[in-house]
């Protein structure tokens, strides 16, 4: 090797930078929509390719049988196989790490298998989880059911009382969990507090950011150390491509973790945390748990979400302001007993929501009947979705179209009535996800469909 | 796919160091310089073990081109290569000093390193001296405080990337073949 290090010869996975243009200025840091339409996608060498290739290949070809070694080694970066990393979906992966201030991401199948690769990843048989009460439901059962089967537990609490988080840390708390904005009642959580607890007690906030996505909130920047999202949802926008994400801050000390830590019997004794560092828990997710449980993301539905990401700012942005204006709308109308949505002066969160989401409470929010009790508001609820015409009635939330669906009969049905009572999940509840179309039209569109006082 | 400019771009994440220190000892150009033109590599706390951590960079390094020179006390040959007691035992011209030893330990590393008249000082990630970093840059050298020389050649020939880490590099520029 006397000619030096392998300088780059037509490769496109191996190239050197360009020369800076100004060797004076000092290295800028790029906002967040020139990240969103930039980061983790450089235009490779050889084609120049301006759009994100689709790499739809399940496998990669090895240089030669050490390197081919050594990948498995984790002693290289590169690719070997679709499951456990591929180059479209790193493009997705770094634009999320990039965009929520993250030291990186691991993208999969959906937003369910980021939050158990997070979980599978981080904890060992007998530990627990304390995580808040208003949850999406699908979150609730993979909690309770299936980490149990792990033996994993879970305890509920109340996500806007400290002391309540405070009282359910015990040794076999390993980590703290809850969603930026509640799913469907709107609770925003005290991050920062809630973070400061978790650090206090010397264990991570894992934090479900799917309903605001870092255009909105950026819960690392409040203290949290891992975020996941399902990217089906405003990542996405266009309802065409199911996808999870989770994020480490990379700020987080594992060595008491020996699911990081100790050596892994999975991978020759490897101590994930000790030799890599911030990534550990990352490559450790990646390595072990994606491998094991391949719950990966398609490089094709990878690609479709990059091009959602591309547009973020500008639906959330947009759709919130629609949000606040239905939200409005409904608030005043003679036939809705309630609105719940963190960007209304009614709502209990809405402090918190201001200052954690000043740009907007998102766009999905939850709202009740009049005269609604029992059987007779189930049926008004019922008429109320099917007079509806422009709202989809469908179980997504997220999507650039209007959505309305009725929880305690779908998404929370598996429920108990006391989880749904804890959840805030009541029978006449109905949930709206504002898209972006004409906000008159959707305001039209309500009231025509609401029963006249 | 790989970096474009890079340079351009701030690299802030996952460092111990404050701001100004970053821009003195963490300089994204400087490391980007040191990549491509460091040919060798005396690594000083190389352990025997192939799943430490200064074993993968060493393994890594020595994979993409550069001579590796184990400096560990306790061994003979690492990674097919001969082991010196210390830095002054290396016969020959060395180009970086790469240290995975404590903190403590790292001035009079770096006095060895000057004495050998070593291009440039690294201190791996988590590592930092100060006063060590402070004596080598007096006398002449390149120093780096707190980073891995592994993932940041990975970061600039676009591997971290592969690995959907945050390179932090954001360019609209072709990636520029050699």
């Amino acid at each position: 090797m006397q000619d030096g290090p392998n300088l780059p010869l037509l490769c496109p996975g191996k190239v050197v930078p360009s020369p800076r243009v100004s060797k004076d200025a000092d290295p800028r840091r790029f906002g967040f929509e020139t990240r969103m339409v930039h980061a983790g996608h450089i235009p490779d060498a050889v084609t120049g390719a301006r759009a994100v290739p689709i790499y739809q290949t399940t496998s990669f070809v090895f240089d030669d049988t050490e390197q081919a070694a050594q990948l498995f080694e984790l002693k290289q970066y590169g690719n070997i196989y679709s499951r456990i990393s591929n180059p479209t979906t790193a493009v997705l992966e770094e634009r999320l790490a990039s965009l929520e201030g993250a030291t990186g991401g691991l993208a999969t199948a959906s937003g369910m298998a980021a939050q158990l690769v997070t979980f599978l990843a981080l904890l060992q048989p007998g530990d627990e989880i304390v995580a808040s009460s208003q949850l999406y439901g699908g979150s609730i059962t993979q909690l309770v059911h299936t980490l149990r089967k792990f033996s994993i537990g879970v305890r509920f609490v109340d996500p806007s009382n400290l002391g309540e988080w405070e009282a359910a840390i015990t040794p076999k708390v390993k980590a703290l969990y809850g969603e930026t904005i509640g799913n469907p009642r709107g609770a925003v959580l005290d991050i920062a507090r809630v973070a400061a607890l978790a650090s206090a007690n010397g264990m991570p906030l894992i934090v479900d950011s799917t309903m605001a996505t870092p255009a909105l909130c950026r819960p690392i920047e409040h203290g949290a150390t891992i975020v996941v999202h399902s990217a089906t949802k405003f990542i996405g926008g266009h309802g065409t491509a199911l996808g999870g994400v989770l994020l480490d801050s990379g700020k987080f000390d594992f060595s008491r973790y020996p699911s990081i830590a100790a050596p892994s019997p999975a991978y020759h004794d490897l101590r994930f945390y000790d030799t890599f560092g911030h990534y550990g828990f990352l490559m450790k997710a990646r390595a072990e748990t994606l491998r094991d449980t391949g719950a990966c993301l398609s490089p094709f539905n990878a690609f479709l979400l990059i091009q959602g990401l591309e547009t973020l700012s500008l639906r959330m942005e947009r759709q919130s302001a629609s949000a606040l204006q239905v939200a409005r709308f409904l608030e005043g109308h003679p036939a809705v007993a309630w609105v719940a949505y963190a960007g209304l002066p009614s709502h209990p969160d809405h402090s918190l929501a201001a200052r954690y989401l000043p740009k907007g409470a998102g766009a999905v929010f939850s709202f009740g009947l009049k005269a609604a009790s029992g059987e007779e508001g189930r049926a008004a609820g019922r008429k109320f979705i099917e007079a509806l015409q422009l709202f989809s009635h469908l179980a997504n939330i997220g999507d650039v179209r209007s959505l309305v669906i009725h929880p305690a009969s779908t998404t929370h049905q598996q429920l108990t009535d006391e989880e749904l009572a804890k959840g805030g999940v009541s029978p006449e509840l109905i949930r709206l996800s504002i898209g972006l179309e004409n906000v008159e039209d959707l305001l039209w569109d309500l009231e025509q469909a609401l029963p006249a006082p | 796919m790989g970096p474009g400019t890079g340079a351009a771009c701030a690299i802030t994440l996952n460092s111990a160091l404050t701001p100004e220190q970053q821009r003195i000892y963490q300089d994204p150009l400087v490391i980007q310089r040191l990549i491509r033109d460091t040919r060798t590599v005396a690594i000083v706390g190389l352990s025997s073990d192939p799943q430490r951590a200064s074993w993968f960079v060493a393994s890594y390094l020595k994979k993409e081109g550069y001579r590796i020179i184990p400096v560990n006390p306790k061994a003979d040959r690492i990674l097919g290569e001969k082991a010196y007691r210390d830095l002054a035992a290396i016969p020959g011209a060395v180009d970086m000093v790469d240290v995975f030893r404590p903190a403590a330990e790292c001035l009079e590393i770096a006095r060895q390193a000057v004495a050998i008249k070593a291009k440039s000082l690294w201190l791996q990630l988590k590592l930092v001296n100060i006063e060590a970093a402070e004596y080598a840059a007096k006398s002449g050298l390149t120093v780096v405080l707190d980073r891995c020389v592994k993932m940041e050649h990975a970061r600039y020939f676009g591997r971290l990337h592969w690995a959907g880490m945050n390179t932090e590099i954001i360019s609209a520029r072709k990636a520029r073949l050699a």
